[in-house]
């Protein structure tokens, strides 16, 4: 890519504008992921997280988490006002660690799935997903 | 028949090829057991298209899938409301549906040919329609709001019972001048936005509008159960959506053009499967 | 209690000892998040199924915590083991301290 004096800027200028203007959202988040894990270090193995890459509407958007082993899965929604989604806390007769729901995005954003494993430690998985707004769907 | 794009610069530039997502040539197969037709030779009257499609085809793999198994779809939750209701005794006769109708299932092949005319009643019905005639003078029980929850659900469940079957509804005979009526609507632009239906739904489906993949618009799938208001909708209150998309006044819902227009765009879709409760956008 | 609050679940009606099955759960509720506003700008309160449990003969398959983001008509699908011949519980509980219930029975053969 050519680097000419007007890219330079256009990079400098949108890079700042990035450091400044999602921090105060994924602050939320980060906070409440420092609630679940004590602020442990978070692998990424062992934990799979499935939703769609563009959802069809924002309203309701299917998602499935499955971590095996997992003693609890919670779900973020890193853009939405309140990012906590759900818990999921998997009892004895659980036969695997999984689960499916549908929720709901305000706009295009990470999901965060982590999951606490038996033996305390915490894995995650991201995904961002794009909600589109605006259209004639009445 | 024709449609000229007078202004014709913005209306394209509205419209803009879809890339991504869709399975557009996924079939669909309900609960493992009740094959839908979603795509088939156009019927003959329709001259502008050779091919027909279910707008189930038009969604994401995802909203897809949502419609093959009866405990993904939630428009069946509203079904099993319905049935609740199909079962009630109301009003002065002191008789439920069940009374007269026996099981939902004895209705199996009545979505598939409404809106259709009644001789006694020398009109055409659409199935709220009819459903209101039932409460009024069987029951003796009052009318239900036309696109209310109770009418909605009770829509699905009629519709639910005939899934897999082919919709035929007639043109000709007694319907014919009602049909007619809704042709030419469907071919009238409205609105600040000078929109017919045939101008996104005829030319332009598989395009996206913004950020809508348009469908053909049909409404075999109807009641539908739409992600964005998490419920199910009727075909008028979907009427009365789009035509205030084009930004004009609308049609009222249970008005005679929207029935005429309910005909003409079912017969569009003749050939196709009952899919409703569908699941939609 | 919300209106027209309507449970529906699917368990199969048998299996093996032991085996995994799939259940799916859906509950017709609005999942009034707190975020809207009402035609004068008064925001609507919350009003939400904040949590969902599935026993099986008294022992925990599943628990979980719901938040605003879980869509209208909330839906569960998870996997659960049947030991033995049983009942399911399902208990959803809502906000305004409401508690809806299904139950299912497996039989194992």
């Amino acid at each position: 890519m050519k680097l000419t004096r007007r890219h330079t800027l256009m990079m400098a200028f949108g890079s700042a504008v990035a450091a400044i203007m999602p921090f105060k959202a994924f602050a939320a988040v980060e906070d409440e992921i420092q609630a679940f894990t004590g602020g442990a270090d978070m692998g990424s193995d062992g934990i799979t997280l499935i939703a769609p890459e563009i959802a069809e509407n924002g309203n309701t958007v299917p998602i499935e988490v499955n971590a095996p082993g997992a003693e609890a899965i919670i779900v973020f929604a890193a853009g939405n006002p309140t990012p906590a989604v759900a818990t999921f806390n998997f009892g004895p007769l659980a036969a695997d660690q999984s689960a499916a729901t549908r929720i709901r995005l305000a706009g295009t954003q990470d999901v965060v799935a982590i999951a606490r494993m038996s033996d305390g430690s915490f894995v995650q998985a991201r995904q961002e997903v794009k909600v589109t707004i605006g259209g004639c769907g009445g | 028949m024709k449609t000229v794009f007078k202004g014709g610069v913005t209306a394209v530039a509205l419209f803009a090829a879809y890339a991504v997502q869709a399975d557009q040539e996924a079939n669909l197969v309900i609960n493992e057991d009740i094959e839908i037709t979603v795509r088939t030779d156009a019927p003959e009257h329709l001259e502008n298209l050779s091919t027909i499609y279910s707008g189930w085809v038009f969604r994401s793999s995802e909203t897809q899938a949502l419609q093959m198994d009866d405990f993904e779809n939630p428009g069946m939750i509203f079904v099993d409301d319905a049935i609740d209701s199909w079962n009630t005794v109301e009003g002065s006769a002191g008789e439920s549906c069940a009374s007269c109708h026996g099981a939902p299932e004895e209705l199996a092949g009545v979505r598939a040919v409404y809106p259709k005319w009644n001789d006694e009643a020398e009109e055409v019905r659409t199935i709220a329609m009819q459903v209101n005639d039932c409460r009024t003078s069987q029951m003796g029980a009052e009318e239900w709001k036309y696109d209310g929850g109770d009418m909605i659900n009770m829509e699905a469940l009629i519709a639910s019972v005939s899934r897999g079957m082919t919709v035929n509804v007639a043109t000709d005979g007694p319907a014919q001048s009602m049909w007619e009526k809704g042709r030419d609507i469907y071919y009238t632009r409205f609105g600040q936005l000078d929109l017919s239906c045939a101008n996104c739904h005829e030319d332009n489906y598989d395009n996206n509008i913004r950020a809508d993949h348009l469908s053909q618009g049909q409404v075999n799938g109807f009641p539908t159960y739409r992600l964005k208001n998490a419920k199910l909708n009727g075909v008028h209150s979907r009427f009365r959506g789009c035509i205030r998309d084009t930004r004009a006044e609308t049609y009222g819902v249970g008005t005679e053009e929207f029935i005429a227009l309910e005909l003409y765009v079912a017969s569009r879709g003749n050939g196709l499967s009952v899919e409703g409760p569908s699941v939609r956008n | 209690m919300a209106d027209n609050v309507k449970p529906r679940v699917r368990v199969p009606r048998d299996a093996t000892a032991g085996e995994e099955i799939t259940i799916k759960t859906l509950i017709s509720h609005p999942m009034e998040s707190g975020q809207r506003k009402d035609g004068d700008g008064n925001v609507i309160p919350r009003s939400i199924i904040n949590r969902f449990t599935c026993t099986f003969n008294g022992e925990t398959v599943i628990d979980v915590t719901l938040e605003p983001a879980i869509s209208t008509n909330p839906y569960f699908e998870f996997q659960a083991i049947v030991p033995e011949t049983g009942t399911f519980e399902f208990t959803w509980y809502d906000d305004d301290g409401a508690v809806y219930t299904d139950s299912k029975e497996i039989t194992v053969g």
